[in-house]
Order: structure tokens, then C-alpha cells, then sequence
């Protein structure tokens, strides 16, 4: 047998490893979570929304137009009251709204205004806003299916990252900051 | 007794295969999304079938509990009763929630090769085949004799004395 005819036996066999060697990879790379779905709305401009401000709360609610007004970064954090993850990132999101120099905004979702308002109350209020999305219209337009979510919003409206699930402080200091940094030197 | 075996199993088979077809006929459409507008309410639960549930990623919404499948359902009746098309109703949840949420990925660049990739491969293999074959073919084609070689074989037919032994050296003179 020639060795060019040896090849050519070899090759279905060699199609099949790499073929192979390519879902395995998939499969088992690290951070793989077939629950998060990557986005289409990134780079895109955030959806049309006007949420009304949750009754009893300090701060208003907000609409798409909050978004670009001020000429600051916005993080839009999707919360509910009902969401257990959610409590596990509140600590961050207690760090995030202590700064002034981003906008902070929290759409309650799927949430009776007055469990999303006790939530806040008992663990405190981190948001500069928060409106209220209790039949998750607003939710749908920004294509959030699990809570919560986070999205990164430049200041022309533009929504430029997004998060699914809780964030850690290790999501927080090694991709959000970054974005907002590099966002506002933009 | 082999009729029993035979008219049992038959019977097993009927039940089993209602059982399955059953399946398919769960639903988790609630009263009060039902439009009353049958022809609407009919586009409605086939466009749902097409759309997949998020949450529980392997279910359509149209059988799936789930509340965002709910809202989506709902969403999806709103759409058509507002006068849009099929396609438009599909149009408006992919972008929002990407392709992902339609079972049947549309035709596109990105796509290609998901609808094609099986096509693809099976072309390749039938190539594949047909050069195999061929191969075969042109390989059975022996080499025309060397110069040496015709000496030899020209030798051989005039003496017919040399040990078969020196022969088996070169496999290309011996005919299968």
C-alpha cells in the first residue's frame, strides 16, 4: 500500500477524532453554561420603555430617554423579589450605586410593586431609579429571561454588554469596571 | 397460543403508541389567553410551537408552564391581533431573543452551514467513494513491462528453466 493510499484510509478516521476532538472541547471548556445565551441586542440601542416609579421608593422611575440625558454610563440591573441569586449579588450592586459618576437604574421585575418595594427596604436601595415591569413588557423588549441580568448602556442609548445571572465581585472588578472604564474614556 | 402472543403484543404496541401520541396534545394554553378569534387563536398555537421557551430551553412555549412562556404566548396573540404577519410575529421575539428562540433556525450566512453542514458531508462521502472505486480501478491496470523485465519474460519463454522463487520479487508481474 502506497502512502498516499494509507492516507486516504486514515482520513475518515482522522475527520471522526477531530470532529470529536471539537465537541469534546465544547463541551468541557470552562466557563460553558448552556443556560446563557449570547445577546443579539448587543451594539444595538436599548428598546423603547417608560416604567413607572415604584410607590413608597425615594427615586423615580425611568424610560429610555434616562438612559442617554445625562451624558453618564448606565448599568440597568434586572431584579425581583422573588429571585434568591439576586440577594447574592446586592452586596456589589450596594458598591455600584455608591458611585456618582454612573447611572444605576433597576427594573423590578415580574414583582408586585409592594414585595419590590419591601425587597428594597429591607436590603437596601442601591439604585438612582427603579421601575416597576410587573408583566415583564419591558423584559421582553430587552430579552431578559432569567433575573437577574445586567446590561452595560454607553451614553448614546447603545447597549454595549450584558450579564446573565448574579454577578460576584470578580464579574464586577474584572469585566464590568473594565467596561465602564473603558466606556468613559471613549 | 402464538394468536395471543401476536394479538397482545398488538394490543401493547396500539396503547403505547396512544400514550406517545398523547404527548404532544399537553398543552399549557390557559383559558384566558385563548383570542376569540378562532383563525387567529389557530396561527397563534402553530407559531408556538415554533417558539422555544427560554427558560426550559427544550420546550416550546406553547406547552411549556413557565411564566416568561406565558408572557410570550400572550405576546405572540397580541402581535397577530394587531395585524402581523407570522413571519413579523418571528421576526420580533429572534430579535430580542436571537435565532435561539425559534426551534427552526431561519435560512441565513451564519446558518449555512448548520442546514447545509449534513449535505456537505454527505457529498464528501459519496467523492469520497467514487474516488475509492476508482482508485481500485486504475490500481488493477498493471505497468507495461520494463525493458529488463521483457528480456526477462522473453528469456523465460525461450528456456523456461529460471526458478519461479526470482519472480516473486515484484509482485507487479504476477497476475491475480
Amino acid at each position: 500500500m502506497s502512502a498516499k493510499r494509507k492516507v486516504i484510509f486514515a482520513l475518515p478516521l482522522l475527520i471522526t477524532v477531530v470532529i470529536f476532538g471539537y465537541f469534546f472541547w465544547a463541551l468541557t471548556k470552562p466557563g460553558r453554561d448552556p443556560k446563557i445565551l449570547p445577546s443579539v441586542l448587543i451594539d444595538k440601542p436599548a428598546p423603547e420603555f417608560d416604567l413607572k416609579a415604584l410607590d413608597g421608593l425615594n427615586v423615580p422611575g425611568f424610560a429610555r430617554s434616562d438612559l442617554i440625558s445625562n451624558g453618564k454610563i448606565s448599568v440597568v440591573n434586572i431584579f425581583a423579589s422573588w429571585c434568591i441569586p439576586c440577594l447574592a449579588e446586592h452586596p456589589d450592586m450596594m458598591k455600584l450605586g455608591q458611585r456618582d459618576d454612573i447611572n444605576l437604574y433597576g427594573i423590578n421585575y415580574r414583582d408586585k410593586p409592594e414585595d419590590g418595594l419591601a425587597w428594597l427596604n429591607k436590603n437596601g436601595n442601591p439604585y438612582h431609579r427603579v421601575g416597576r415591569d410587573p408583566k415583564t413588557r419591558a423584559g421582553i423588549d430587552w430579552g431578559v429571561y432569567g433575573v437577574p441580568e445586567t446590561f452595560i448602556v454607553d451614553a448614546t442609548g447603545t447597549i454595549r454588554y450584558k450579564h446573565v445571572g448574579p454577578l460576584n465581585t470578580g464579574d464586577l472588578e474584572g469585566t464590568i469596571l473594565p467596561i465602564i472604564d473603558s466606556l468613559q474614556t471613549q | 397460543m402464538r394468536g395471543f402472543i401476536l394479538s397482545t403484543t398488538i394490543l401493547f404496541t396500539l396503547i403505547a403508541s396512544i400514550g406517545i401520541a398523547s404527548i404532544s396534545l399537553v398543552q399549557a394554553v390557559e383559558p384566558d389567553e385563548v383570542l376569540d378569534n378562532p383563525i387567529l387563536e389557530a396561527r397563534a398555537r402553530e407559531i408556538s410551537k415554533e417558539v422555544r421557551c427560554l427558560v426550559c430551553q427544550n420546550e416550546p412555549i406553547d406547552s411549556s408552564n413557565a411564566e416568561l412562556a406565558k408572557e410570550l404566548r400572550i405576546v405572540v396573540r397580541e402581535r397577530l391581533v394587531a395585524g402581523d404577519s407570522d413571519d413579523d410575529v418571528k421576526d420580533y421575539l429572534s430579535s430580542r431573543y436571537g435565532d435561539f428562540v425559534l426551534f427552526r433556525p431561519p435560512f441565513k450566512a451564519s446558518t449555512f452551514l448548520l442546514w447545509f453542514g449534513p449535505l456537505l458531508v454527505l457529498a464528501i462521502g459519496i467523492i469520497g467513494i467514487i474516488f475509492f472505486f476508482r482508485g481500485n480501478r486504475t490500481q488493477k491496470i498493471a505497468a507495461p513491462l520494463s525493458a529488463e523485465e521483457q528480456n526477462k519474460l522473453q528469456q523465460l519463454l525461450q528456456d523456461g528453466q529460471e526458478p519461479p522463487q526470482k519472480l516473486n520479487s515484484d509482485n507487479k508481474g504476477e497476475a491475480s
